[in-house]
């Protein structure tokens, strides 16, 4: 390239006015980078045939074109001259080359144009930069002042903070000095005052002495007479006995003043754990039976296993009225534990409002809210029925209250009615129990004829046996021999039966012989059915002639006496027998 | 309210009987004794010298005349006028002298503490007590009466001895932590027994009956110290009084302090604070705690009437010059904050006139009186019944109603 600038400075170093364009301003650029800036030379339209003239002319002709032909075969393009060795021009060449020339110099102008571009850039970005560099150098100036200013600042104040501190120290040490003055001064009025002490006690005991020997002559105390106790009671000589009545009443004293105390102190405990345990039960009906959430359901499912084993421990603790410290430290526990889930759950629900009144509405709220309403449209229709039921009732008594005597008179003779039948069914049943007791009556007192009779026919009966009885004991001893058949004397021994008879008979309850015979069961039935009749009358008779009938041949005769005793009925049968007997 | 004629009365010794029945008054070295409706003299008792100290037994049938001077006491019976007794202490001096809870035993106490005998008007017994301690209570019953503490002080140390009053014997000897043990008393439920210390030295200690320590409370620890003390009617709360203007409760379960209260110059309305600046009391509500009931604050405010000067008559009638010389006094209510005058107390006295220095609790044990400061106020005491306090001061004296708000 430097074989350019060497064609072009004669041409510049004439022409420097009207220069080319390109040229001139490469001059003007005041940028520093002129030395590396390509002078082209560019010969324009108007001074070509000047730049011709200047190289070119009539008589160098040929060196001139000689010369150009050399430049370009050392500039790579083919040589103009034909091929012959003479100096006949090859224009096909000459042509390109001159057009090779022409695309060579639009590339040059091309990359030029740019260059000058990038130039004018990078001048324009050096400048930018330099500003900021001022700036920026000032900028640093002043916080390096500020720097040094802060720094001063910061140098003052901490040997401010020293001087403080070093004065602090001083206080703090005058005061300890003064405080070691103190004691120690305190120390030495001790020591002086014991020295003093001492020597005061000596007095005292000195003057004590001398007070007990001079033993006043007179009487240091007189009285008229002797005064009774206040309690009346008469002094007691100093015993060990009374020292340890002493000490046992003043340990009597203490404990009841301790058990007052701890009294005092159980009722508060007691108290304040009511308080506690309520206001467990407040803070667990607080606290919202089950979340949604499945984060929380683990907790709830702590929260109830938590309540029933509260709910067991306060019965426990009801019971026993534990006062150990795991049963206190259960019940804090559960409370704190408790307490937290209700806070956490009003912080919930400050949240959740804080969120509502920020906008975003939550779908639970708004459930909820519409439930609410329509509960309170239910109550509210409740309400309306039973007021609505109310003024009907009211009117209803108004009515019974003042209705006409007409409809009075009428309720009253339906009540009075009902009444009437009411009697009516009862005076049935009245004159119906009556004429049963008459009926009773009659056939008891009819009874009680029949038994007058029959016992005086029995007593008739009576004599007439004995009569006979006599009479046949004498025939007995004479004739061995019984004939006359007895349903009821078959015993071999007349004595025996005689002192059973009499026996039987001295024996008011009545006593039927032990030898019964198949007829007596006639007699028995017929008793049986005259007991039957009487034992109809008499209900409360029970099967006690059932029993005699059973036990007839088997069993003593006195189990069946007994059974007749109440019902009277053993005169009967000892009619009965009297009247078999022959 | 009415006022009877105003009778001689020498040393301040106007005591009523414990039974109300009688009032004991002494003119010099006579003893009067009257009847408290009547005020009829029922009884005239001549002594031998000035009278120093009176006190009624507590069946209120004998009198207890005490001369110091001449180290004699006298006593008097009321059943019998002619009855009398004299004890004469002689050389060993009469400091101070006491009845015994029973009612027939006189503690006399000799010249320089020496000793304390133990008089008794039934047996011809007498006792001593060696080294009592010179303090302010050194002698303490319990209020029923069975148990007598004494302080005492042997080789530089303080001791406690208890004793059965039936028979003065020793029931428990102990010696207590203190440097100088400045009082002590019973709790009323007579368990408990609170030992202070002198004011160099803040600290309570408190003994059970048998002699054990059952605690001791120290505030802090170079300031001076306790003031005052008093225990609640019921046992459960020592309230002690302090220099630094407070007052600290503890409770008797713990023995810990439960509540501080502050007798600051300026009142403030979160406290529960009653004050007349006169006598610059407060009364401070417990058993609710110090809970943010408003602060009323009572001004004491004179007013004397203002005459015009056209009005003056000479002579001055009746009625003009009464109320020209009658101030009337009512109590104003102050609104809150208000400041208290506040003197400050020289600093280089002993016993500077500074702290809580009175205490009361009233019978309910639902408030307590404190009196803080330097004020003439010589006693204050409450009613029975827990409505109306008591002030006194050397020319005054003020009756205080409570209105009491339902408090369940």
């Amino acid at each position: 390239m430097g074989d350019w600038k060497t064609i072009t400075v004669p041409v510049l170093s004439s022409d420097s006015q009207t220069t080319f364009p390109y040229t001139s301003e490469r001059k003007r650029s005041p940028t520093s980078m002129s030395s590396q800036v390509l002078r082209l030379s560019l010969p324009s339209s108007k001074n070509m045939h000047s730049f011709f003239s200047a190289f070119c002319t009539e008589e160098n002709i040929e060196q001139s074109i000689s010369y150009i032909d050399r430049e370009l075969t050392t500039l790579g393009f083919p040589s103009i001259y034909a091929e012959s060795k003479g100096k006949e021009l090859n224009l096909v060449s000459m042509v390109n080359c001159m057009n090779e020339l022409l695309v060579l110099q639009h590339k040059n102008l091309r990359a030029q144009e740019e260059i000058e571009i990038q130039h004018l850039k990078l001048g324009s970005d050096m400048d930018h930069l330099q500003n900021c560099y001022a700036k920026l150098k000032e900028q640093l100036e002043l916080s390096k002042r500020e720097i040094v200013g802060l720094q001063e600042k910061d140098r003052q104040l901490q040997s401010k903070n020293r001087n403080l501190h070093q004065l602090l120290k001083n206080e703090k040490d005058e005061v300890q000095k003064l405080q070691n003055v103190i004691s120690s001064r305190a120390t030495q009025y001790n020591h002086d005052m014991k020295r003093k002490e001492r020597e005061y006690n000596k007095l005292k005991e000195r003057l004590h002495q001398l007070v007990m020997n001079k033993k006043d002559k007179k009487l240091a105390m007189e009285v008229l007479n002797y005064v009774g106790r206040a309690d009346g009671k008469r002094g007691a000589w100093r015993t060990d006995k009374t020292e340890a009545r002493n000490e046992e009443e003043m340990y009597k004293i203490l404990l009841s003043d301790y058990e007052q105390r701890q009294k005092q102190l159980l009722l508060e405990n007691t108290e304040l754990k009511k308080v506690l345990q309520q206001m467990k039960k407040d803070i667990i009906s607080l606290l919202p039976p089950q979340k949604q959430k499945p984060k929380e359901r683990p907790e709830d499912g702590l929260v109830l296993s938590d309540q029933e084993e509260d709910i067991g421990e306060l019965n426990k603790e009801n019971m026993w009225e534990l006062s150990c410290e795991t049963v206190r430290e259960q019940l804090t526990n559960s409370i704190r534990k408790q307490w937290r889930m209700l806070k956490n759950h009003v912080e919930k629900l400050d949240n959740q409002v804080s969120r509502g009144h920020s906008g975003a509405l939550n779908e639970k709220d708004v459930i909820s809210r519409e439930d609410h309403e329509l509960e309170t449209e239910k109550l509210e229709l409740e309400i309306q029925q039973c007021k609505e039921m109310i003024r009907t009732q009211q009117q209803l008594l108004q009515q019974q209250l003042t209705c006409d005597d007409d409809t009075t008179l009428l309720l009253q003779d339906c009540y009075l009615l009902e009444e009437r039948e009411r009697l009516q069914e009862e005076w049935r049943l009245f004159r119906e129990q009556k004429k049963n007791f008459e009926k009773e009556r009659k056939s008891f007192t009819e009874a009680a004829i029949r038994l007058g009779l029959e016992r005086k026919a029995f007593e008739e009966d009576r004599g007439a046996w004995l009569k006979h009885q006599f009479l046949s004991m004498t025939a007995d001893c004479k004739s061995e021999n019984m004939t006359t058949p007895s349903a009821f004397l078959r015993s071999s021994d007349p004595d025996i039966r005689l002192v059973r008879s009499a026996s039987r008979q001295r024996r008011l309850p009545s006593v039927l012989s032990p030898t019964v015979s198949p007829e007596p069961c006639q007699i028995s039935q017929y008793i049986t059915q005259n007991s039957s009749s009487v034992a109809s009358e008499k209900p409360a008779a029970d099967n006690k002639p059932n029993l005699w009938v059973e036990s007839d041949d088997k069993e003593e005769t006195e189990e069946c006496t007994k059974s007749w005793e109440d019902s009277g009925l053993g005169t009967l049968c000892r009619n009965l027998h009297m009247e078999q007997l022959p | 309210m009415n006022f009877s004629e105003p009778f001689k009365l020498s040393g301040l010794l106007g005591r009523f009987s414990p039974d109300g029945k009688c009032l004991a008054s002494c003119v010099q070295h006579r003893l009067l004794v009257r009847d408290a409706s009547s005020l009829q003299i029922l009884h005239l008792y001549t002594c031998v010298d000035q009278i120093q100290y009176l006190e009624w037994s507590s069946d209120s049938l004998f009198i207890l005349c005490a001369m110091y001077k001449r180290g004699v006491v006298q006593v008097w019976s009321l059943e019998q006028p002619d009855w009398h007794c004299k004890i004469d202490e002689g050389s060993a001096g009469l400091v101070a002298s006491c009845w015994s809870p029973d009612g027939r035993h006189i503690l006399n106490t000799t010249e320089f503490h020496l000793r304390i005998t133990v008089w008794s008007l039934c047996t011809k017994s007498v006792s001593y007590i060696k080294y009592p301690k010179a303090c302010q209570q050194g002698v303490a019953f319990t209020k029923d009466g069975r148990y007598m503490a004494v302080a005492e002080r042997r080789d530089c140390k303080d001791f406690i001895s208890i004793f059965v009053c039936r028979s003065w014997q020793l029931l428990r000897h102990f010696d207590t932590e203190t440097q100088d043990l400045f009082g002590i008393e019973w709790a009323p439920n007579g368990c408990v027994l609170a030992v202070w210390d002198t004011c160099l030295e803040y600290k309570v200690l408190l003994y059970s009956l048998d002699g054990r320590l059952l605690s001791s409370y120290r505030a802090y620890e170079w300031p001076l110290g306790i003031k005052s003390i008093a225990w609640s009617p019921s046992s459960q709360f020592l309230a002690i009084g302090s220099f630094d203007e407070k007052v600290r409760i503890l409770n008797h379960v713990t023995w810990k302090k439960i509540t501080e209260l502050e007798h600051p110059a300026t009142i403030a309305s979160k406290q529960t604070v009653s004050v007349d600046p006169k006598s610059m009391e407060t009364l401070a509500e417990l058993g609710n705690g110090v809970s943010d009931a408003p602060v009323i604050v009572y001004k004491e405010v004179e007013k004397s009437p203002t005459v015009g000067t056209e009005r003056l008559s000479f002579p001055p009638t009746r009625e003009l010059a009464s109320s020209l010389f009658s101030t009337q006094s009512k109590y104003d209510i102050s609104q809150v904050p208000v400041s208290l005058q506040y003197i400050k107390p020289v600093a280089d006295r002993a016993n500077p006139k500074v702290g809580v220095g009175m205490l009361a609790f009233s019978a309910d044990n639902c408030f307590l009186a404190t009196k803080n400061g330097d004020f003439q106020i010589t006693s204050l005491s409450w009613h029975s019944s827990g409505d109306s306090m008591l002030l006194l001061s050397k020319d005054n004296f003020c009756v205080c109603y409570l209105e009491r708000e339902e408090v369940k």
